[in-house]
This record gives C-alpha cells, sequence and structure tokens, in this order.
C-alpha cells in the first residue's frame, strides 16, 4: 500500500489487517520505554490546511514513538499567506527529502492531488466533507476492542451527517466489518442523496436508542454551515442531542462515541460524557495506535522485494 | 496489503519442500529436557529466570522448555513465559516486507531477572540483535541467555548461544524447518 486516502480503497481484509496491526502498538504503547526504532531516518510532514489538534498531535506522537522525524507546516505562519499554491508548497517540501505527507484540506480531493504531485506516501488527515480515514480506523478499532467484532452491531451515527467526513468514512469501514448503520439526523443535516449509502435513516432519536450496541454522536460543526439547517442548537439539543434521559435509553453496554472536539450540552450532555460507557478517551489513545499502524503499514512493511 | 503481497510475491512466497528429517520429534523432546538441565546448572536453578520465545518459531519451544523446568524443579511459582515479536526492531525494515506476526507479551518486570530468549533456528544472528534492542526497552535484565533448538551457521553479527539443541550445518539457500513433529532440512520451491 502506498497511500492512505480513502476507505472505499481498502476492503474487509484490509481493515481487518490493520487492527491486528494496531493490537501490537497498543502493546508498545504500554511500554515502560514506549517508542521503537522502526521509522528511523524517515520524515514524516504534516501539511494542515486547516485547524485541527487531535489529529495532527496523534499523527506527530505516532511518528515519534516510532522514531521517525516531523515537521509541521501550518498555514498561518508559512508562504501560503504569500500565495504559494498547494501543489508548490509540496514540491518545495518534497524536495527536502520526505517519506509521508499528512494532508488535511477544506477541499475534498487535495489529498490525491497531493499523490500525483509527490513520490512521497500521502495519507488523508480529512479532506473536506469527503473522507477522514484514521479516525473510521480509530473508531472501528476502539468498537472492536470493547465489542469483540463489528459483525452484527447496530451502530446509529446521530448528527451533522451532511458535512461530516468522519461519517462518510465511519460508513464504510462499518458496513464492510459487517455492522448495521443507522443515521439519525433531521433532513436538513443529511446528504440530499443517499442512494447507494448502505444504511437505513431515521429522524426519531428515542426510537433508535435502546436498538443500538454504539451511539457515535458528530459535532454540530457551526464553521461549516453556511446556511440555516437547524432553527437554533437549543431545539437541536432538543431533538437530537444525548441528553441524560436519552442517554438512560441505551442498554447498559452500548458504547458512546464522539470524534472530538465535543460541545458538551449541544450534541451531549457535559454528565453523558463521563459516563462509563462514554470511550472518547480510549477513541484518541487507539488513534495514535492506529496511526503507527498506518506509518508502519505504508513506510516500513514493504520494500523493494526480490532485490 | 503487505501481509498478502507477501506470501506471494518471491523470494518470500513458495513452498517448503523437505529434503531430509534431521530430527524426529523425540529428539526434539530429549533436546529440550537436556536444555532445560543445562539452563539449571548454568543459573544454580530457576530463580530470577524468565523464558520469552521468539515469535513465532520460539514461542512453542519456550513453553516446552518452561515445563521441563517446572517438573524438574518445581519452583513455587510457575517459571514465566512470555513471546516477542522483534518486527519493529528489525535492521532489513526498507529491504523486504516486514510485518509484525503477534502482540509481544512480556508477563513480568524484566529488571534483575536472567532473561532466557528461545528461538527454533539460529542463522545470521539478526533477529537475535533486534530481540537484544527489543528487551532493552522493557527494562535492564541481570543476564540474557541464547537457547535455540538449532544452530545452522552463516553468523553475520557476533552473537553466540548458551545452550542448543543440534548443530546444523547448512548451505545459505538451503531451508530449516521445526515443526511440531521434527526438524526438516529442504528449500523453498518457486
Amino acid at each position: 500500500m502506498k497511500h492512505l486516502l480513502s476507505i472505499a480503497d481498502l476492503d474487509a481484509d484490509d481493515l481487518h489487517e490493520l487492527h491486528r496491526l494496531t493490537d501490537s502498538f497498543v502493546e508498545v504503547g504500554q511500554r515502560p520505554i514506549p517508542k521503537v526504532p522502526t521509522l528511523r531516518g524517515r520524515t514524516v510532514v504534516s501539511l494542515f490546511y486547516e485547524d485541527s489538534t487531535r489529529t495532527r498531535l496523534s499523527f506527530e506522537t505516532a511518528a515519534k514513538r516510532m522514531s521517525a522525524d516531523t515537521m509541521t507546516f501550518s498555514v498561518s505562519t508559512s508562504s501560503v499567506k504569500k500565495g504559494e499554491s498547494v501543489r508548490d508548497t509540496v514540491e518545495t517540501i518534497e524536495a527536502m527529502g520526505i517519506h509521508a505527507i499528512v494532508v488535511r484540506h477544506s477541499s475534498a480531493g487535495v489529498p490525491w492531488q497531493v499523490a500525483q504531485w509527490t513520490s512521497a506516501s500521502v495519507i488523508n488527515g480529512g479532506d473536506g466533507w469527503h473522507e477522514h480515514p484514521t479516525q473510521a480506523l480509530l473508531d472501528s478499532y476502539t468498537i472492536r476492542q470493547r465489542l469483540g467484532s463489528l459483525v452484527g452491531r447496530h451502530i446509529a451515527i446521530v448528527g451533522d451527517i451532511k458535512h461530516s467526513r468522519v461519517a462518510r468514512s465511519d460508513v464504510l469501514a462499518f458496513t464492510k466489518l459487517g455492522a448495521e448503520v443507522t443515521l439519525v439526523a433531521p433532513p436538513t443535516l443529511l446528504p440530499p442523496n443517499l442512494d447507494g449509502w448502505p444504511v437505513n435513516v431515521s429522524h426519531d432519536l428515542d426510537a433508535v436508542l435502546p436498538k443500538v450496541d454504539v451511539c457515535y454522536l458528530l459535532r454540530m460543526q457551526r464553521e461549516r454551515m453556511t446556511e440555516a439547517l437547524v432553527p437554533s442548537l437549543r431545539e437541536y439539543t432538543a431533538l437530537y442531542g444525548l441528553t441524560r434521559r436519552r442517554a438512560s435509553l441505551l442498554s447498559t453496554d452500548a458504547l458512546i462515541m464522539h470524534p472530538g472536539p465535543m460541545n458538551r450540552g449541544v450534541e451531549i450532555a457535559g454528565e453523558v460524557a463521563e459516563w462509563p460507557n462514554a470511550v472518547m478517551v480510549d477513541q484518541v489513545r487507539n488513534g495514535v495506535a492506529v496511526r503507527m499502524a498506518v506509518l508502519f503499514l505504508l513506510l516500513a512493511s514493504e520494500g523493494p522485494v526480490g532485490e | 496489503m503487505a501481509e498478502r503481497e507477501r506470501r506471494l510475491t518471491p523470494p518470500y512466497g513458495g513452498v517448503f519442500v523437505a529434503r531430509t528429517r534431521v530430527m524426529s520429534a523425540d529428539d526434539i523432546n530429549r533436546a529440550i529436557w537436556r536444555m532445560a538441565h543445562e539452563i539449571i546448572e548454568r543459573n544454580h536453578g530457576v530463580d530470577g529466570v524468565m523464558l520469552v520465545g521468539l515469535q513465532t518459531g520460539g514461542v512453542p519451544l519456550a513453553q516446552q522448555l518452561a515445563d521441563a523446568l517446572d517438573k524438574i524443579e518445581a519452583p513455587e511459582d510457575p517459571i514465566p513465559v512470555g513471546s516477542l515479536d522483534v518486527a519493529f526492531y528489525r535492521d532489513d525494515i526498507g529491504l523486504r516486507p516486514v510485518l509484525p506476526e503477534a502482540v509481544t507479551d512480556i508477563p513480568a518486570e524484566i529488571d534483575s531477572m536472567v532473561v532466557v530468549l528461545v528461538d527454533d533456528v539460529l542463522f545470521t544472528g539478526r533477529t537475535i540483535r533486534a530481540a537484544l534492542n527489543a528487551l532493552s526497552d522493557y527494562g535492564r535484565p541481570k543476564a540474557v541467555q541464547l537457547a535455540v533448538m538449532i544452530d545452522r551457521g552463516h553468523r553475520e553479527v557476533p552473537i553466540r548461544p548458551d545452550f542448543v539443541g543440534k548443530n546444523l550445518p547448512t548451505r545459505r539457500d538451503e531451508v530449516v524447518n521445526v515443526g511440531a513433529d521434527g526438524v526438516e532440512l529442504g528449500e523453498m520451491v518457486k
């Protein structure tokens, strides 16, 4: 595998393989010295055209735990301010001798484009409304870790599906791994066309919650909402927020997940986020191991075979 | 993806064809018992001894050795047995496909323990070199010793075994296969 651009490119075997590899890196994270020399001499660049804390820090932690060198490119302090194009930026970075680029951009497809311009491995760190593959890998890994397997599990994804790259990648990963997915959202927050999505749709969260093994909440993305899609955040919370009352409808071993950052009091009640079944901290912890597995697979597991 | 590609791609693909059987299952068992006695003799008992099998071939042998040690010395607590995967420490990363086979499991603190590394075949010594690096990330053992079922020569680093099941002279291109039913010498056929 040369690049990780989308979950759509992977099949169930690939996902299982990445999960199996992640197990090994979870163990590395539990050692007295959680660092291995695997990627010595390799350089990983994070090229983030959009704000991020956890994804960027998670990738950098993953790279450092594998002894790679990391460079961070942040748009606000770079030549992009002077009008440099993405292509020129990528070619400049590549000329410095790097092995992997983690790209985040507000437009869908930019990681594909970057992959055309560089010989380094490209990892999609989130592109527009399209995909966020490593998030889907860590989400499915966390569910597998807690519930054993995704086969036959019922997962509700609740909230702003329309603007969510996490939802797109998660739907693909969860269904490829054998889970049943129900999207729960007001019609204005669903994509206009759901043809070909292997999902059920509901507008009634109270009816869905008792039946699910996982309740996956999405963030209300105020920065992507250019139009008035919900009357107010309070009304959204009243109908689709995981309030204390709603959370009590979940079965006792159902998981509550959120990709972060959470808007406490909007899509999830502050108190519910502290429940033992809320696994947001596991998600972040597993995120580092999953990204180590991805970097390992792209940069170390293959070489010039047969030489 | 890598795991499947590795199985299919030469020179790591191909099928092992045995030419001669050099040890039977009984021979392996006898060697295990002799090596267990040697480990006890060297360490004046089994206090503070831990066995660590290298993935994947060394893991069943480490368990067999531990069973033998437990029977001979009957310590109060069974001897701790772990497993170690050295994929992340290999020096040929980027030269050939490398993937870990299993999750490493070190069952106890290794500080001030005598760690006996166990592997099926000692060849270039590079796996053991990687295993020594891996161990140092878990702590500082009092001593590290090496037990192997087959020493086939062709060392590329200055490493020697402490306990050997059988010394087996080989050509570099031959393949040694250690299984539950014995040890075979043969080659990979594409």
